[in-house]
């Protein structure tokens, strides 16, 4: 019996990509988003990922009957697009549902930074998401990974407090300095919130370095028992889109992939667990102090990726700002472009980091510059902005309406009472 | 009296102010009796010919000029060497670069000879070389149409050496037509040596220079050593003819201030900015437009995003054709705060469209409107006074913006080119 284990996790997202947005556009149409883009990409991606791996993934856990195992976190708004342009993905992610050897991470709905922002969106949206879940796929989360592992210890506190008693991150270097993320750890403001690390050397060696490393499985095993000489547990997260389209097919990813699981066992040194499984097997062995928010992003593995030039911190206050009113107002339709224009991504896009993961960055993108991405999701507040002040004086009118209304009644009242 | 006139674009199809200037002189004259052969690097045929008739330089080989060609050689060849220095290389493999560009470039113009040259007629990298040719051609054409005109007149510095050449060939008197120079192209202390060099000997070999300001002809005589008595100043005009004034629906409720142009140093964006945040800290009622491109458009999104001020500070980006008239339409507010501007007839379009404007004390434009408020392009204070003036106090903007569309209507190239 393996007493070391394999924690697979990977992360499904699609950003809701906006349209070119002119100055022009503000005051006169309210849709803001590339569906055509956001169509094509996502068909493209579900032909050569989403579909492909969904389906090698339960051939897997059918075959290995019960010591295969996954987990998936899908963002809110990749669900939606699976609605809206793919459902196919959608039934494919129930089948592997079913199996019962696959759990669902919650997330935030938006895929967004509300964690950074506010703390009542954060709590309303990661609600949100588990809700989905559970419509969907008949479960209900009980580990929570957030928006690209960004972790803090006000954020473990609050995710405790949301009920969760599983998260994932970052073993961020400069965080972990000579400790090993192949332990459970605890945070350090909430000992009761247990946390898993990410292997970022291991995770990277195939979401990264696949198609240089040319590993096969069972090298790749080597690796794992070198890593863990000492540890109970590797955690390696990566993005779903890592197989097909990050690594193509000719690569030898899928290949890679239908081979893991035999030579994994056949070994013996690990089993697979999932995430809440894992917090359970293993106990804590330190906590781990996090003052400054961290990611899985960049060199830095820090939040700067999002938040790291003033047009970005501009762009996420100017959002922020309008949680108030917006409350007020509870308009479902304002609710949820709020929503989709929270999205990590935007940020991601006016980001002015050319060195290190520049490469990166542009891969994403698909604006020419960042100066872009922020002139046209500006625009696109803009509009949002006005349409939110029109809900709330249309507000203010009803209000004073019913007051006036109300006010006769009242001093009728006050006169009936006088005459007793 | 008849004139050759050498230009480099002519509408429709322009990249600047140019071409647009070129079109209402030539007007101006036809109205005066003057007749005019305009050249132009490359013409595309749709060109409105009825006040003038337009020559292409690419259709005309060159072929009058055998004996001067070596002498003409000797002039004009320095401009396109170092137009591709190569960085980086030590003093004696420059030395040879250079020879060999100068044979290169004998050769190519000994080929030339004789035959027709495709210019691009834009500005692109190859600039100094077209310019060189043009003079070529430019020699070549006045050659050839010797009796047919008395005074040759030439527009910018692109056209100064196709002047030279038609003057030296036909010792026909020279005009130069100074619409910008050097100095309103980049700082004081950072020029291109080689269009200065074009500029001043173009100056000089002219037997009058006509300039679009008092603020230019200024700059003509204190930095490029011009005899004032032979510089005198003619503003610009506007023809407004065939113009519809565009019904645009507005987006946005609040009042919109507008910055039209190139993003660029020489515009002041950044003044704008400030005024804009300034305003901003007093009344939320209002939005600001940057519109146009250049190289300073990445630095003033900072700006605007620092100050944080983006929700209500718009960048359109380049606008071209239409998109320009509806701006104007939808703007409230126009401003200039160029911090050096030989003339700038983007206020009088602005004010045109009964739009009132805010211009620089600094600009040519602002000695001739008396109906535009005019500020030093550095006093942000006073750019957000008028600003917010204009905004709060209807009567203000009515009156300046009635008072300015019957001053630049009354403004006529027919008056302008006498």
């Amino acid at each position: 019996m393996a007493t070391k284990s394999i924690c697979l996790y990977f992360q499904v997202h699609q950003p809701t990509r906006l349209r070119l947005y002119r100055f022009f556009d503000i005051g006169k149409d309210s849709h803001y988003y590339d569906d055509f883009a956001n169509r094509t990409i996502l068909r493209r991606v579900a032909q050569k990922c989403y579909l492909p791996m969904n389906q090698l993934m339960l051939e897997l856990i059918n075959k290995n009957k019960g010591k295969f195992k996954i987990a998936y976190s899908i963002s809110g708004s990749a669900l939606e697009q699976f609605q809206r342009f793919c459902p196919e993905v959608l039934d494919s992610f129930k089948a592997l549902a079913a199996t019962g050897r696959v759990e669902f991470l919650a997330e935030t709905y938006y895929h967004s930074l509300a964690s950074l922002g506010s703390d009542s969106e954060f709590k309303h949206q990661v609600a949100k998401h588990a809700a989905k879940i559970e419509e969907i796929f008949g479960v209900k989360p009980t580990a929570f990974r957030n928006t690209e592992l960004i972790y803090s210890n006000s954020i473990g506190e609050i995710v405790y407090e949301m009920g969760y008693k599983t998260m994932l991150t970052e073993g961020a270097r400069h965080i972990m300095g000579w400790q090993s993320p192949n332990y459970v750890y605890t945070g350090e403001t909430q000992p009761k919130l247990k946390l898993l690390l990410r292997n970022y050397i291991l995770s990277d060696d195939i979401a990264f370095r696949f198609a240089q490393n040319k590993v096969t499985a069972n090298q790749y095993v080597g690796w794992l028992k070198e890593n863990a000489k000492e540890g109970d547990i590797v955690n390696l997260f990566m993005d779903y889109e890592t197989f097909g389209e990050h690594q193509p097919a000719d690569t030898g990813i899928f290949e890679f992939m239908r081979a893991l699981p035999d030579a994994v066992l056949k070994d013996g040194t690990f089993g697979f667990v999932t995430p809440s499984e894992a917090t359970k097997k293993y106990k804590p062995v330190s906590d781990i102090a996090v003052e400054d928010p961290i990611s899985w992003a960049d060199e830095e593995r820090d939040v700067t990726a999002w938040l790291g030039n003033e047009l970005q911190s501009e762009a996420f206050k100017k959002v922020y700002a309008m949680k108030e009113k917006l409350a007020i107002v509870n308009d479902p339709e304002l609710y949820s472009d709020f929503g989709h224009l929270q999205e990590s991504d935007h940020f991601y896009y006016m980001c002015t980091k050319f060195f290190s993961d520049g490469e990166v960055h542009k891969y994403f993108n698909p604006y020419d510059t960042p100066y872009e991405a922020f002139i046209n999701y500006m625009n696109v507040i803009s509009d949002f902005q006005i349409r939110l002040d029109e809900k709330r004086a249309a507000l203010d009118v009803r209000e004073t309406a019913v007051q006036e209304l109300k006010a006769p009644a009242k001093t009728v009242r006050r006169k009936v009472a006088k005459k007793k | 009296m008849r004139v050759l006139m050498f230009g480099w674009e002519f509408p429709p199809h322009i990249a600047g102010g140019l071409g647009t200037a070129c079109e209402g002189i030539v007007k101006g004259l036809a109205y005066n009796g003057v007749e005019t052969l305009f050249v132009m690097p490359s013409a595309s045929g749709d060109e409105d010919q009825s006040a003038t008739t337009i020559i292409n330089a690419s259709d005309v080989p060159v072929d009058t000029m055998s004996e001067t060609v070596d002498e003409f050689l000797d002039k004009v060849k320095f401009i396109h060497i170092g137009s591709n220095m190569v960085p980086y290389a030590n003093p004696e493999e420059f030395g040879k670069l250079v020879e060999e560009e100068k044979r290169r470039q004998v050769k190519d113009f000994s080929i030339s000879y004789g035959q027709k040259y495709k210019f691009s007629g834009k500005y692109g990298a190859n600039l100094m070389e077209e310019v060189a040719r043009y003079a070529m051609v430019g020699g070549t054409i006045a050659m050839q149409r010797k009796d047919e005109f008395d005074v040759i007149h030439a527009h910018d510095w692109l056209c100064y050496y196709a002047g030279i050449a038609a003057k030296e060939l036909t010792g026909k008197p020279l005009v130069i037509h100074v619409h910008a120079t050097s100095f309103d192209r980049g700082s004081v202390d950072n020029i291109d040596t080689r269009v200065y060099a074009i500029e001043k000997r173009g100056m000089e070999a002219a037997d009058r220079v006509v300039t679009v300001s008092d603020l230019t002809r200024n700059i003509v005589i204190t930095r490029y050593g011009i005899d004032p008595a032979k510089v005198v100043t003619v503003h610009n005009a506007v023809d407004f003819s065939g113009r519809e004034n565009v019904q645009v629906e507005r987006g946005v409720k609040e009042p919109v201030v507008t910055f039209l142009g190139r993003i660029t140093y020489q515009k002041g964006p950044e003044y704008f900015i400030e005024a804009a945040a300034k305003v901003l800290k007093r009344t939320k009622n209002v939005r600001f437009v940057m519109a146009g491109s250049g190289d300073m458009m990445n630095r003033a999104i900072h700006h605007a995003a620092r100050l944080g001020i983006s929700d209500r500070f718009h960048f359109t980006g380049f606008l071209r054709g239409a998109d320009v008239q509806k701006m104007f339409a939808l703007s409230d507010v126009y401003i200039m705060p160029s911090i050096s501007e030989p003339f700038g007839i983007s206020p009088l379009e602005a004010m045109r469209t009964g739009v009132p404007s805010i211009i620089s004390k600094q600009s040519g434009a602002a000695e001739i409107l008396n109906y535009a408020f005019k500020v030093d392009f550095w006093d942000v204070d006073a750019m957000a006074d008028d600003i917010y003036g204009l905004l709060s106090y209807p009567a203000l903007a009515h009156f300046s913006a009635r008072m300015g569309y019957d001053e630049v209507n009354a403004l006529k190239w027919n008056g302008a080119s006498l």
